[in-house]
C-alpha cells in the first residue's frame, strides 16, 4: 500500500491517455548523458549494422541522406520522468537499414561514437517502431540530443534511443549495455514502468 | 561488468524524516530512517515517490548528500519555484512524516575511493549535492586522495555547506565563481566558468584527474566541454544532468 502524504495533490502535468504511469509532461527537452558531448563530423560518421555471423552493412552520411526518409512525430518518454509529446523527427526507418540485413537475431546492441551501449529487443527496431533520426523539429539534429544521429525507438523509455549512435550489433541472446549494467532495465517498457532491474 | 549495483527488485521502502535543517533560504537538508536500507555509494541517488489521497502520485529523483551511514539517507533538495515535488518535500514535509522511497540507483556517477587518481569536481548550484557526499567520502576515509572542487554559484546566498567546506582538511581545495554577485570582499571575476578556471584551479589533464561534474544542463555542458578542450579524456569525465535545459 503506497503511504499518502497528506496535503500533497500534485499539479498532474500529465494528460491520463498519452503519459505513461509516473510520467510527467515538459516542453524542455531535458539533457541526460553519461559524458560530455562528443562532436561527431558528418565527413567522418559511419553507420553500420554487423550481424550475428559478423555479416556488416555500412553506409557514410551522404549514402545515409540518401535513403528514404521519413517523418515521425512522436510521444518520447524519459525514466527520469518527463514525457514529451508530439515531437517532430526525420530520418531513415529501421526497417529499411534492416530490409536486406540476413538474420536470425533476436536482440541488438546499440553502440554510440562515445562509446555508451544498450540493448533491445530486434521486434522494437522493425516495423516502423524505430528510425535512425538526424533532425528535430525541422533542425539538424543538436550534438546536445545524439546529433548528427541518434536511435529513435520512441516505445521503450529514451536510453534506449542512443545518442551518436554508430553500429548495431545483432545478438542471438540479450546481453547488457552501460545502464542495463549500472541497473537498469533490459527492456525498458515505459507502460509497464521498467525503469530498473526486476520492475 | 559485475551486475552488483542493483541485486534483486529494487523495492520501495519506507522512509520517515528524522531531521529537516535550512541549509540556503531555498534548499533544505532532509534526513530519513530507512527501513533495512542497503548502504550506497557516493555520487549514487534514490526516487522518491509521493501518493496524493486520490492514488496519483509523481516520483523525483535526488542524490544523497553523504556516504553509507547505516539506515541514514540525506538529500537536500532545492526548492523549485512551482515544482510539483520539491516544493511539497521542503516545505510541507515534516520531521516524524512517512514516505516512500527507492534505491540506491546509479552505478556511473560514483567516487570508488580505491581509485588513486586525484579528483576534479564541477558543481553548479544544488549539483553539489551528490559531489559533497563523494568530499564527505574523502574525509572519512583512510586514504588521502588529492580532491579540488570549483563550485559555480549565483551568489553567496546560494552557498550550500558553506561553513563545512571552510573547514576540510589539507588535499581538498574549494574554490567558488559567483557567477552573479560576488561576496564583500571577494577580488576575482564575477561570471560563469572559463577555461582559465580549469587550468587556475582544476588540474592539468596530464594528472589523469577522476572527474566529476553535476548541475544544471547548460552548466554541465559548458563545463565538460571545457575539460575536453582542455586534453582530458572522456571516460575520465562523469556527468550528471539535474533538470531542464532552459532552451528546447
Ligand atoms: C539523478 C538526479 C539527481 C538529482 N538530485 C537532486 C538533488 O540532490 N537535489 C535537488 O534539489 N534536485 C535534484 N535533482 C532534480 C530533481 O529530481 C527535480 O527535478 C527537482 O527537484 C524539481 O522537481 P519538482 O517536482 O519540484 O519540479 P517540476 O514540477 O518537475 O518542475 C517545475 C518546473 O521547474 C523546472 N525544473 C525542474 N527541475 C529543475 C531544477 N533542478 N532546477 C531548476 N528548474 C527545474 C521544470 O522545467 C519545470 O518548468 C536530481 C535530478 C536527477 C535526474
Amino acid at each position: 500500500m503506497a503511504i499518502v502524504s497528506k496535503g500533497f495533490t500534485g499539479k498532474r502535468r500529465g494528460n491520463e491517455s498519452r503519459t505513461p504511469p509516473g510520467q510527467y509532461l515538459t516542453d524542455d527537452f531535458p539533457v541526460l548523458s553519461a559524458g560530455p558531448t562528443p562532436q561527431v563530423h558528418t565527413e567522418r560518421w559511419q553507420f553500420s549494422i554487423v550481424t550475428e555471423m559478423g555479416d556488416k552493412r555500412q553506409w557514410n552520411w551522404n549514402e545515409m541522406l540518401a535513403l528514404p526518409a521519413e517523418k515521425p512525430t512522436v510521444d518520447i518518454h524519459c525514466v527520469t520522468k518527463w514525457s514529451k509529446l508530439d515531437t517532430t523527427w526525420r530520418g531513415v526507418s529501421l526497417d529499411t537499414l534492416l530490409s536486406d540485413v540476413d538474420t536470425t537475431a533476436t536482440h541488438v546492441m546499440a553502440h554510440g561514437f562515445d562509446g555508451y551501449t544498450t540493448n533491445l529487443p530486434l521486434d522494437e527496431l522493425r516495423q516502423g517502431k524505430a528510425w535512425l533520426a538526424y533532425e528535430f523539429d525541422g533542425k539538424p539534429l543538436h550534438p546536445e540530443h545524439g546529433g548528427p544521429a541518434r536511435l529513435l525507438v520512441p516505445n521503450l523509455y529514451f536510453w534506449k534511443s542512443a545518442k551518436w549512435v554508430e553500429k548495431l550489433t545483432l545478438l542471438v541472446r540479450d546481453e547488457p549495455g552501460f545502464w542495463e549494467r549500472n541497473g537498469y532495465h533490459d527492456y525498458g517498457d515505459p507502460w509497464q514502468e521498467q525503469r530498473y532491474q526486476g520492475d | 561488468m559485475a551486475r552488483t549495483e542493483v541485486s534483486g527488485r529494487l523495492k520501495w521502502r519506507v522512509a520517515t524524516l528524522t531531521d529537516k535543517r535550512a541549509e540556503t533560504s531555498t534548499a533544505t537538508t532532509l534526513t530519513f530512517e530507512v527501513d533495512e536500507w542497503p548502504g550506497h555509494k557516493p555520487g549514487q541517488h534514490v526516487d522518491l515517490r509521493l501518493t496524493a489521497e486520490d492514488g496519483y502520485s509523481a516520483q523525483r529523483s535526488y542524490s544523497m548528500a553523504t556516504p553509507a551511514d547505516g539506515n541514514k539517507v540525506v538529500l537536500t533538495i532545492q526548492t523549485v519555484n512551482d515544482g510539483e515535488v520539491s516544493p511539497y518535500l521542503t516545505e510541507m514535509l515534516e520531521v516524524g512524516d512517512r514516505i516512500e522511497l527507492r534505491g540506491p540507483i546509479g552505478g556511473w556517477f560514483v567516487w570508488d575511493a580505491s581509485n588513486p587518481a586525484p579528483v576534479l569536481l564541477l558543481a553548479g548550484g544544488s549539483g553539489i549535492v551528490p559531489l559533497m557526499a563523494m568530499v564527505r567520502a574523502r574525509v572519512r576515509g583512510e586514504r588521502r586522495t588529492p580532491f579540488r572542487l570549483i563550485y559555480s554559484i549565483r551568489s553567496s546566498e546560494e552557498l550550500m555547506y558553506g561553513s563545512e567546506l571552510r573547514m576540510l582538511p589539507g588535499g581538498i581545495d574549494v574554490s567558488y565563481r559567483y557567477t552573479r554577485r560576488a561576496p564583500d570582499g571577494y577580488r576575482g571575476r564575477v561570471g560563469r566558468l572559463t577555461p582559465r578556471d580549469l587550468v587556475e584551479d582544476g588540474w592539468p589533464a596530464d594528472f589523469a584527474p577522476a572527474c566529476f561534474v553535476c548541475g544544471p544542463t547548460g552548466f554541465v555542458e559548458a563545463a565538460a566541454d571545457m575539460l575536453v578542450a582542455d586534453g582530458h579524456l572522456p571516460p575520465r569525465i562523469k556527468t550528471e544532468r539535474f533538470g531542464p535545459t532552459g532552451t528546447a
